[in-house]
């Protein structure tokens, strides 16, 4: 099966970006690869339902979280809390995710709904416009919009920020700030 | 446009308003954090996937 160099560009410049969702949907390195491997197969499979011309990395991770919540629900079948699984597996192995520094916000981040954690994650951090996101997750704009701000409410609370002040009580937090800042 | 006289605590009511600057920072953190990965680039199983995929056997320069 020959891939279209096209393709085949777009399809490997959108993987950084949806390792990146899929660690934050699910929380776990290993898992979010193999989510990641999951979602290139499928697509190169359906290369052709993809339309030209269209957003590439939209499509990819459209695919990605469908299948991320298909098998959400399968194992939630199989683990009876999967919220509070999710939450534990992240305090289990901190170290999976490089920096420290960013635990206590991925502590927090995965206490959200799924739900909430998606839309967050896509408007926030992947790019996406509302629109796009609205696409991606299969419902109307104005839910994601408030999936988007009650994230953003549950998020400052869960860090007991009410302030800016109230960030970073560690160097190394403000220091990532500081830098990855504009 | 939320009267902003009642508090945040409670989840199910319409959420607060968060203040700008708090809003910012959030932003400033998910983004870091996402970032982290992202600059990982493209771990060597998913270019070798491609490649596999391709069916040519060519190995990717990049």
């Amino acid at each position: 099966m020959p891939i279209d160099e096209s393709v085949r560009k777009a399809v490997l410049g959108a993987v950084p970006s949806l390792r990146a969702f899929a660690i934050s949907l699910c929380g776990n390195v290993d898992r979010a690869d193999d989510l990641v491997q999951e979602t290139l197969l499928r697509a190169l499979a359906n290369i052709d339902s993809f339309q030209p011309g269209t957003n590439m990395s939209a499509w990819l991770f459209t695919i990605l979280r469908n299948h991320f919540r298909s098998e959400y629900r399968k194992r939630r079948r199989e683990v009876e809390d999967s919220d509070g699984h999710h939450a534990e597996s992240l305090k289990s192995q901190p170290d999976q995710y490089g920096h420290v520094e960013f635990r206590e916000f991925r502590e927090a981040l995965a206490q959200l709904p799924a739900d909430q954690r998606e839309a967050l994650i896509l408007v926030g951090a992947s790019g996406f416009s509302y629109e796009e996101a609205a696409g991606i997750c299969g419902c109307a704009v104005g839910t994601i919009k408030s999936r988007v701000n009650r994230a953003r409410t549950r998020l400052a609370e869960l860090l007991h920020v009410n302030s800016a002040e109230d960030f970073g009580p560690d160097e190394t937090t403000r220091a990532v700030l500081a830098s990855g800042g504009e | 446009m939320e009267a902003a006289a009642t508090g945040s605590k409670k989840l199910n009511a319409k959420p607060a308003k968060l203040g700008r600057d708090v809003q910012a920072r959030l932003g400033q953190q998910l983004r870091a954090m996402y970032d982290e990965v992202v600059n990982q680039g493209v771990p060597e199983r998913f270019s070798e996937l491609i490649n596999r995929l391709d069916g040519n056997g060519k190995k990717d320069g990049r």
